[in-house]
């Protein structure tokens, strides 16, 4: 009994330290963290996959800006479309090798071509792909970025 | 001055709207294309006598979605492929993805027995055409060659969850003359990586 507890403990305690949420409607996801958003913060909500070579690649410069912008109003929110099979055997060792920061959600939702127009009609659906929310205000991107530098910039840029 | 900004406001307009209308659109004539298929032969779609339209894939080897579409495409070549061959194109540079280069291709087609022909958009001129962004990436054509629907072959990468059938349900539209309704839909898929 105490041996349960303790791993049931231990188990919290790795959860409460980097918890990746999973989302298999979109609407739950959309709700959270593109609805009833703060407006004086800068949202940066970046599409990925563990399979994406380009995605992996750029991921750390979305982790550098949060880290660098730590104390202040912005926040990094890496959204996994990963396959669900894939999030204990893929992402959570991904996140974990790479020592992300920035927060990393999983969104399962195998009915994208309802949700794919919104996040952005303009997205064709290929990732990477990112969502800039900027004074309460979207803009979006489907490109990928080659250095911090670039991204730091395109943020920067939007007024 | 007025004069200057204006032309820029209709330089900026029109800039715009040709990246937004980049690639075949509904409606639009494709033209036909040469390409190195598996078989190591050359595929055109003029290659084809007597059929009512084309289903034109942009599909890969290194995504998982492609991947996870591979059977469905299977399928769909032996439900409609007598009247609507399936041709199925990499778009992908093989410098970025080694996985999806020709060597690579010819083992897939060969492991997953493929009953269609799987070309190469060598030196990627043909995906910009058909302005596909993405794989897997569907294009049905109608006998003149016609772009008549575009975008996902169905509702859910899960083939098990799938309960709209876009691209069966825009082939059996055409079947009986109708236009495919939805004409287009979306779909998340890898972005397909340009040679730098």
């Amino acid at each position: 009994m105490k041996w349960i507890l303790c791993f049931a403990l231990m188990g919290f305690v790795f959860e409460q330290e980097k918890p990746i949420r999973v989302f298999t409607e979109f609407e739950i996801f959309e709700n959270e963290y593109l609805e009833n958003l703060s407006s004086d913060t800068t949202y940066v909500v970046n599409f990925w996959a563990t399979w994406c070579a380009p995605c992996v690649k750029e991921l750390p410069y979305f982790d550098e800006f949060q880290l660098k912008n730590r104390n202040k109003p912005v926040k990094v929110i890496l959204v996994s479309l990963d396959f669900e099979s894939k999030v204990e055997s893929s992402v959570i060792p991904l996140v974990k090798k790479k020592n992300i920061q920035s927060e990393v959600v999983v969104l399962t939702d195998s009915r994208a071509s309802e949700w794919i127009d919104k996040v952005d009609s303009s997205w064709s659906g290929a990732i990477p792909a990112t969502l800039i929310i900027k004074n309460n205000k979207k803009h979006f991107f489907e490109k990928s970025y080659d250095t911090f530098e670039e991204l730091n910039q395109e943020i920067l840029n939007i007024k | 001055m007025k004069k200057i900004l204006l032309g820029l406001v209709c330089i900026a307009a029109l800039a715009s709207a040709t990246s937004n209308t980049s690639g075949y659109q509904i409606g639009d004539t494709v033209d036909d294309f040469s390409l190195m298929g598996v078989d190591d032969k050359m595929h055109s779609l003029n290659d084809y006598d007597d059929v009512k339209g084309y289903i034109v894939i942009f599909t890969c080897n290194h995504c998982p979605y492609s991947v996870a579409y591979e059977d469905r495409i299977i399928a769909l070549q032996t439900k409609y492929g007598k009247d609507y061959p399936v041709i199925a194109i990499n778009p992908n540079d093989p410098i970025s993805y080694p996985s999806d280069n020709f060597a690579n291709m010819k083992v897939r087609a060969e492991e997953k027995g493929f009953n269609f022909p799987y070309l190469f958009d060598d030196g990627q001129k043909i995906f910009p055409k058909f302005g596909a962004t993405k794989t897997p990436h569907v294009f049905l054509l109608d006998s003149e060659k016609v772009v008549q629907y575009i975008g996902a072959i169905d509702n859910s990468t899960k083939a098990d969850k799938v309960t709209k059938t876009y691209l069966a349900d825009a082939i059996g539209a055409l079947q009986t003359g109708a236009k495919p309704n939805p004409a287009s839909t979306k779909a998340i898929g890898c972005g397909i990586k340009v040679a730098k």
